[in-house]
Order: structure tokens, then sequence, then C-alpha cells
């Protein structure tokens, strides 16, 4: 597969790991350009990166919660205080008694069995 | 001089005096602190007794092991209210009408501008000779009960035989001391006058069924016996003389012929009693003095004196409303009961003789069952006036507040065993009473929920106190706020997410009897979607305590919560924290010393927790494995702090040596938490063994509590600290340590098996159909047929064991998942920061991280090879 790079320069796309190396339905945790990411492949092979960042205790923990779907919906719940959050927008569906905050998300791409975190237009760093 | 309250408050405050301290007269306190919102009221309670108010129906739970302080009305804060004085242990002596003044016991005269008369009643004790001897007692307070059990406990010390007792008086009164001479284990004879039992409640078929389960239970019965004489030796009770048939040789007799309304201060003060007794009152509960008035058992109603607390209670209320200037009435009483007596269901409601005009009698008599159930109906059979239960009273909270209503249907489906017959609420008018103790109708319960926003049982009941005093009615209630919540559109549907549709318990059933072992699997079939943080740890729970494997094993890896993912405790920072078992706190020096070191090498803030060990804080996901490596390696297992599960059996240091202990509860502490170590289970479960009765183990807050006895132990269940605190209930006394395992296996397993999602054990007993009776024959009466099952289950779990950290420490795959970063496993998240405080770590707070001072190095310390 071939991608045709339009976007910044600054905004890459890093190689996190292989495909291989997610478990499906459990978070890890990429360094992306010094940020924590939290890199989460699902049951039906999709991949996606949110903030590993909870807004609500400041903690780096959101890689360690729980995935699932709520209706259509692939979410990520915090292991601390249980919000929930759209794998897919970062947007928070349960607040969990607080005000929602939503989580940033990443673009994600597969290429060869790599997964490939950021770069918002698709940009290909293979370094 | 004469004493006004100190708090001086608006000249607008008046006095009101409360004589008597009982049931009744704490409602008054209650309702009016409730309702008096401005402090129009200081209020001065003289309480004879030398406690406050309690519960003087569950009296005789004072010898299942309770405490005097189980017995405490509602919560204590009422006493700390600065408007309310409560004076314990002060009697008042006299009445000043003139001057509106009371004279205590302590010769304080307190002026009134309100006074309110809530004595109760004396046990009654009839003019029999030697009525006065040692070993002759009446069941009316704490006190009284307290004195029977020494006197029983000496006289057991005495004589060897079992001590013999008898009960003069077979009601109600007489049944309930007649169950605390059993649970005293006295050879006990009910003596009554009549030629039945509970002559004022039940009928002659009633009376007959109850005599034949009462004697079914080891409790001699004599019927048309009145008593003429106790014959004492050196001062004590010996034997008991009838005016026929031969003589009983007793050490203990109780009285329970009835109660006699305590009037005399208000006779004294020449206030109009009842020809029966009792402070005459009109229907506001006033007396001809306008600054008086009686409520409770010695306040004569309607030319009679009431002995139920539940009339009591309305009266109570009335004279609140009244004293703040409202108009309630009294609306005549239900002297419906129902009660548990030597554990036969007994009630009876409405118009039980049938002595309205015209009524017809449906009966139902199986006398080989030992039940009988009586419905009375009007002459069309249409309309329900009332009835009687023996044996069986499961129909008794569905029936009594349709008394003057139509039933529908044919009236003897509605005595058929629960189960069989339809129980509907929904039909209920509004103004029913549902719970007569406190008077509380179905109306009321369902407007808490549609307009108070209650959503379960739980929030009715602290809402609107409902089956809060004696808790017949709770089946009804239950059936109120479910229909009522449906017919708001909620959903009571037991399931548990929207992924599953079955309630856990019943997916614990399909999962176990399926066989299905993966989440995929089980979701593929009893659910949808891809689960979430409800369902995937409840089926990863249910699949650990069915012992399929290694918690991280396959796809189970990731259905566990992260506590259980990497088996230790996320904290507030995103750290976690580890604890090694200590089975029964019982742990070598050098065991202490390891976990000392590793602490220390690795920088971890160290507390003593509750449960008799060490937690170790502050450890980053990646350390994990070292830590354990290190614990692993000098003996330790995990101790399973992080999950659903069994967390630790707690004891004191028993017999081995302690003066007092009779028995070795550590050993047996250690047994236990090695036997049960790993049990997944709904919620965490916690035990404790004592080694005697003095309870140092505090195993009464346990989920299970074992007690030493001389003969054994005695087992406790449904013990809480936590938010709700409960006293663990006791459940079997003086079993041998094999019939202590097995029924805590049993108990345990049915637990495991049962409960909801994070139900702790004293709820689920709470809402199990039929409550801790229920448990009782399935744990030790086997009446589910299971007991086999649940102790193979048991049996597999203990065989099955592994320590889940030794066995992630031996696979590269688990231990993979530990790296901080899946880019850059040997980088360390530099996300946590630590300051010092009293010589440990701590997480910084924002400030500090903000600020860049006093970091310290923390967990990120370079660990020693
Ligand atoms: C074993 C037992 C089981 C029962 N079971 C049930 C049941 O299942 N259902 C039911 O409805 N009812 C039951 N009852 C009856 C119920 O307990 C009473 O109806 C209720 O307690 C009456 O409340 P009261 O406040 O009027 O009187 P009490 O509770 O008797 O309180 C009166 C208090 O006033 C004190 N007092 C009296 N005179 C003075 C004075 N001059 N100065 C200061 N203090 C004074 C007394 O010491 C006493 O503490 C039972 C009673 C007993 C003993
Ligand atoms: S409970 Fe009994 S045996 Fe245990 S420490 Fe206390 S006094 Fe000793």
């Amino acid at each position: 597969m071939t991608s045709t790079p339009t976007a910044r320069p600054e905004a890459a796309a890093v190689r996190v790991c292989a495909l291989t190396d997610l478990v499906p339905e459990r978070g890890s945790v990429a360094l992306v350009d010094g940020a924590q990411v939290a890199i989460v492949r699902t049951h039906d092979g999709q991949v996606y990166a949110i903030d590993n960042r909870d807004p609500y205790s400041g903690a780096q923990i959101i890689a360690r919660g729980l995935v699932g779907t709520r209706g259509d919906v692939p979410t990520i719940v915090s292991p601390m205080y249980k919000q929930i959050w759209d794998l897919r927008t970062g947007a928070c569906l349960d607040g969990a008694g607080s005000d929602p905050i939503a989580l940033r998300t990443w673009p994600v791409r597969v290429v060869d069995g790599a997964v490939l975190v950021g770069g918002a237009a698709g940009a290909v760093d293979r370094g | 001089m004469i004493d006004m309250p100190e708090d001086t408050a608006p000249t607008t405050q008046q006095h009101l005096v409360i004589i008597g301290g009982g049931m009744v007269a704490r409602r008054l306190v209650d309702a009016l602190r409730a309702r008096d919102g401005e402090g129009r009221w200081a209020v001065t309670l003289l309480a004879e007794e030398p406690r406050a108010p309690y519960d003087r129906v569950a009296l005789t739970s004072y010898f299942t092991g309770r405490e005097p302080e189980d017995l405490a009305l509602g919560g204590q804060e009422l006493w700390d209210d600065p408007l309310v004085t409560l004076r314990r242990g002060v009697r008042a002596e006299a009445i000043d009408r003139g001057a509106r003044t009371v004279t205590t016991s302590t010769g304080q005269v307190l002026g009134y501008d309100a006074l309110v008369l809530a004595t109760g009643s004396y046990a009654a004790v009839p003019p029999v000779p030697g009525k006065d001897l040692r070993g002759a007692f009446v069941y009316r307070t704490i006190d009284d009960v307290a004195d029977l059990r020494a006197f029983v406990e000496q006289r057991r010390g005495e004589v060897d035989r079992p001590v013999r007792g008898a009960v003069v008086g077979g009601g109600l009164l007489g049944l309930e001391a007649a169950g605390a001479l059993r649970a005293l284990d006295v050879d006990t004879t009910v003596v009554e006058f009549a030629p039945r039992l509970m002559p004022l409640q039940v009928d002659g078929g009633g009376g007959e069924a109850l005599k034949r389960l009462i004697e079914g239970l080891g409790v001699s019965v004599r019927t048309s016996t009145a008593t003429s004489k106790i014959v004492g030796e050196r001062g004590a009770v010996s034997r008991m003389k009838f005016s026929e048939g031969p003589a009983l040789d007793v050490d203990v007799v109780i009285f329970a012929v009835g109660v006699r309304p305590r009037d005399e201060l208000a006779r004294d003060a020449g206030l109009e009693v009842g020809e029966r007794g009792g402070v005459v009152v009109d229907d506001a509960c006033a007396t001809a003095d306008p600054a008086i008035w009686a409520i409770g058992e010695v306040a004569c109603i309607g030319g009679r004196c009431l002995g139920l607390v539940a009339p009591g209670y309305t009266m109570a209320e009335i004279v609140a409303d009244r004293l703040l200037g409202g108009s309630g009435t009294f609306p005549g009483a239900d002297l419906s009961t129902k009660l548990k007596l030597l554990g036969v269901d007994v009630a009876s409601f409405g118009d039980a003789f049938a002595q309205e005009p015209g009524a017809l009698e449906v009966v139902i008599s199986d006398p080989v069952a030992g039940v009988y159930k009586k419905l009375v109906m009007s002459d069309d059979a249409r309309t329900l006036r009332g009835g009687i239960l023996v044996g069986d009273a499961s129909a008794y909270s569905s029936l009594r507040p349709r008394v003057g209503r139509e039933l529908g249907g044919d009236p003897a489906a509605h005595l058929l065993p629960e189960g069989l017959a339809p129980a509907p609420a929904g039909d209920l008018p509004d103004e029913a009473a549902v719970c007569s103790c406190n008077n509380v109708t179905a109306g009321e319960i369902r407007r808490a929920v549609c307009e108070g926003g209650c959503t379960d049982l739980a929030g009715v009941k602290a809402c609107t106190k409902a089956g809060t005093s004696c808790g017949s009615c709770l089946p009804l209630v239950k059936k109120l706020v479910t229909s009522e919540l449906e017919a708001a559109g909620v959903e009571v549907s037991r399931a548990l997410c929207e992924h599953i549709d079955l309630s856990r318990a019943e997916l614990f059933d399909v999962v176990r009897v399926q066989g299905l072992t993966t989440f995929s699997e089980i979701i593929a079939r009893h659910g949808r979607g891809r689960g979430c943080d409800i369902c995937r740890p409840v089926i990863g729970s249910i699949l650990a305590s069915l012992g399929t494997g290694h918690i991280l094993d396959g796809e189970r890896a990731t259905i566990q919560d992260t506590n259980d993912f990497v088996m230790a405790n996320l904290q507030k920072d995103g750290s976690y924290s580890v604890v090694p078992r200590i089975p029964g706190g019982e742990v070598t020096p050098e065991g202490l010393i390891a976990i000392g070191e590793v602490a220390r090498d690795f920088g971890l803030y160290t507390k003593i927790t509750g449960g008799q060990r060490v937690d170790l804080f502050g450890a980053r996901i990646d350390q994990l494995p070292q830590i354990w490596q290190r614990l692993v390696d000098a003996g330790f297992e995990s101790g399973h702090a992080y999950g659903k599960s069994l967390r630790t059996v707690k004891s004191c240091v028993g017999s081995t040596w302690c003066r007092f202990g009779v028995q070795d509860s550590v050993g047996l502490a250690i047994d236990l938490e090695l036997r049960y170590r790993g049990l997944r289970s709904p919620h965490k479960i916690k035990l404790g063994v004592s080694g005697c009765a003095r309870e140092c183990a505090e195993a009464r807050g346990k989920d299970v509590g074992i007690i030493a006895t001389d003969n054994g132990w005695n087992l406790y269940v449904g013990g809480n600290g936590g938010f709700t605190p409960r006293h663990a209930q006791l459940f079997a006394e003086d079993l041998d340590t094999d019939e202590l395992v097995r029924t805590v296996d049993r108990f345990l397993m049915y637990y495991v098996r049962t409960a909801d999602r994070l139900q702790r054990t004293a709820p689920w007993i709470e809402e199990h159909e039929g409550g801790i009776d229920a448990i009782h024959s399935v744990v030790l009466h086997d009446s589910l047929g299971i007991a086999e099952d649940l102790d193979a289950a048991m049996a597999a779990h203990v065989d099955g064991y592994r320590d889940e950290w030794a066995a992630t420490l031996a696979d590269p795959d688990k231990l993979a998942r530990f790296a901080p970063f899946v880019n850059a496993p040997e980088t360390v998240d530099d996300s946590l920061a630590y300051v010092g405080e009293r010589g440990q770590a701590r997480p910084a707070t924002a400030q500090e991280r903000a600020s860049g001072s006093v970091l310290i190095a923390g967990t990120t310390l370079e660990v020693r090879a």
C-alpha cells in the first residue's frame, strides 16, 4: 500500500510496533513525540490511538482500562474513576458523575503489519 | 427551684417532658425533631432503664448472640441533638399538674409546657405462692433477659443434667420466652391456662397446629393448666404444682401472662384511668388535662390498651403533629401480628375469629406438614376480612393489606405456598397499609419511587422506613417497588448490563452448566457486542470461580480489571501497591525482614493493613515482576488484595498464647486462609477467627466470623465494615472443626454462585428470598439438594489452587505485558513523582509537581540486583 504524503513535515507518522505486538482488546502505551499514547486494537482488527493521560486523575493509565463496546461504539473505560470514551473520536460518553472531558486522539494506520501513529493526513516516517 | 432546659433559646421555645424511654417515646422524639424545623420544642426524656430506648420487640434476639447495642433503635445521633436531653436511669416520681412540674428520682423538679406519658407496661405476675423465689423471672427488659441468662448459666454449672425451665403463659410473649429458654439449652415446658396456645390470636385449629409444631421442636406444652404454687428449695424455685396433673421439677420459671399498664403516676396526679388500667385519652391522645398526653401501651384509647408497637408509633406521630399545631387523630389500631416463634411462623390479621356476622371461613389444614391456614371472608366470599396462618405465613404480607377489600379469584389460591400462587401487588390501593410497624401505605412507597427518586429496595426503606422494624412486609415492598419502577419505564430486569440480559447468578449457572470457558463464547451465546467494564470483570470472576485456569490465560487477560490484570492495586497516581499473603497474620521475623528489604530496595511506602498484613505502595507497573520475583523467592505468594476474592482471615493470638483462649484461633485461621485463598467471588470476602468470646479478632465484623467456644466453634455470617457496617449473625453453634469447614465451604460457594455483582454477604443475605433462614436451610439442611455439588466445587477450588504470581513469573508471554511502552520497553515512565513525608515516599501533589521542588526519586531509584 502506498500513500501520498501531503501533511506538514512535523506531523509525520511514527511506527510504534507490529500489529501482532498488540493484544486485542487490551491497551498498550507508546511514546509518540514524548507523549504517552494508548494504542488499542479492538476485536474487529481496528487500531486506535488515544491520550494515555486520564484528565480526571492526571495519571497515565487510560491504556490499562477495559475495552468494550457501547452500542456500536468501541470504547475504553478509565480504570481510575470509570469514565468512558469513544475510541474513534475521544468523545467522553459517560463522565461517571463529573463533567465529560474529551481525550485527544491520533490517526492510526496499519501498513505492512506495522502500526503507524500520527501524521494527520497519513505521512509516514519509517524511522 | 424549677429547672428549664439550659440552652436558652428564643423565648417562644417550649419544654416537652416525656416520661418513659421506650420504643414509643423514641418515636415521638424522632418525629418531633424531624418536623420541628424551627426548634419550637426542647425535649427532655426521662428513662428509668439505664440505656437509650431500644428495640424491645427484638428482645429475644439477645439470646442468639447479639449484644445489647444491637438492639439499638435507629441512629444514636438523635441523642446528640442540642434540643434533646435523654436522662438515662432517671425515674419520674410525681407530677404536679398545678405547677406543671415533674419530680424525678434524682430529686430534680422539671417544669413542662407539655407532658407525655409513655411509661409502657409492667410484665404481669400472677399471685401464685412462690412467685418471688430466686429463679422466677419476667420477660420485658434487657436487664430481665440478662439476669435470666446469668441465672441459667450459673445453674448449669451447679447441676449435672440439663437445666429445666417452665414458661407460664402460652401467648405470644410466652412462646417468645420459650424460644429464649431453648436458645439457652434449657428443657422447656409451656404452661397455658386456656385450652390452646396463643388464645388471643389463633383459633382451635390453629392452636392445634401450633402445638404440634412446637412440640416437634422439643418444647413440652400443657394447655388447660393452671399453676397453683411454686415450691422453693433454699430460696430458689424447684418445682411447680398445678390445679390438675402431675407436678413439674424446674430450675427456672418465666412469667409471661400479660402486661399491666404503668399508669400509677397518672392515678396519683388525679387523671382518669381505664377500667382495666391505662391512662384514658381521646383520639388525639390527649388526657383531660390539656398539657398532658399519653401514648403507647400505657394509653387507654377507645377504651382499651394496645400491646403492640405499631399503634404506639401511630400515637407518637399524632402527638408530634398536635404539638406543632396539627390535628391528627387515631385511626384505630391494626392488631395484626406476624411472628416467628421458635422458628414457627404465626400470623393473624383482621377479623381472625370470624366475629363479624355472616363471615365465611376458608381453611387449609395439613397436620402432617404442620400447616394451618384460614381466611375469613365476607358472606359473598369476595371481601377479605381476616385470617390466621400457622406454619407458613408467607402469604401474610400480601394478604394483610387487602383486609376489607375484594380478594379476586378463588380465596383458597391465596393460601397456596409461595411461588405457586400469584401475589400481585399492582392492584393494591394507595391507602392500604403495607408496613404496619411504621405505618407506611402502598401509596407512600409508590411515591418514594416515582416522586422521591428511589430506585431500589434499600432506597425505599431508607426514605419511608417501610420494612425497617419487623421486616415481615419486605417481600411486598419489594414487589411494589419493582412494579412502580416498571411502570415508570425504568428497566428493572436483572440484566447485568447492555451486553448481557442475565443476572450474575443466572449467568454463573449457564456458564457452569454449559461448560463455557471463554468470554467470546459466552458473549456470543448469551449476549451481544464486546462487553464493558461491568460484564467483562463479572465473566472474568465467574470463570475464575469455576477454576478454568490462570486469570491471564489467553483472551481472559482482556476481561480483567487493571488490578487483576497486573495483580496489584491501582493507586491514585497510576502506581500500584503490593500485598503478599500472610495467612492468619502470622509471619516469621525472616519473612518480615524480606518484605522490609523489598520495600526498602524499591523505595515503597510501607503500611500495615487492617487485615494483618503489609501493603507496599508506589510500585511502577514494570517493577511488579521484579518485586514479585523477590517476594516469591522469599516464600511469599499473591495476597489477592487486588481481587474480588478472599482477602484475609484475621485472627487473635488464641489459646496458644492467650490466657483466656479456648481454641487455637491462629491455626484455624491459617488453615482457612490457605483453603479459600484465590477463591474469586462477587465481592471481596473477609474472615476472622477469635480464640474465645472476648472476640479480639473482631470476627463479627467479617463476612464469615468464627468464635471459639468450650465445645468447638460458633459461626457467624454476613458481617461488614465499610459504608454500611453490620455485625455478623449467628449461623451455627458449637461446630467441630470438620463441620465448621464444611459449613463455611457451602456458605461461601453458595454466595459465590448466587450473589449479585459487587454484592457483599450482608446485602446478599438480606435480599435472598427467605433471608438468613433460607440460606441456613440450604447450607445446613441441604434444602435445595445442592450440598454435594457445593462441596465438590470447593474441593475443586482447593485442589486447583496455584499462586497466580509464581505462574506469571514463569511465563515470558505474561511478563511481556508489564513493559511500560510498546515502542520503548526499557524507558522508565517518568510521570510518577514523589516527595518525602515521615521518612517515606508519597505521591507529589499537583502544586509540588508544578514547582518542581522536593521531588525524590522514590520508586525510580535504581534497583539493587
Ligand atoms: C419479648 C417481647 C416481644 C414483643 N414482640 C412484639 C411484636 O412482635 N410486635 C409488637 O407489635 N409488639 C411486641 N411486643 C410489645 C412491644 O414491645 C410494646 O408494645 C412496645 O415496646 C410498647 O412501647 P412503649 O414505649 O409504650 O413501652 P415500653 O417499651 O415498655 O417503654 C416504657 C419505658 O418507660 C419506662 N418507664 C416507665 N415508667 C417510668 C417512669 N416513671 N419514669 C421513667 N421511665 C419510666 C420503662 O422502664 C420503659 O423503659 C413485644 C414485647 C416483648 C417484651
Ligand atoms: S479473643 Fe480470647 S483468645 Fe483471642 S486474644 Fe482475645 S481473649 Fe485471647
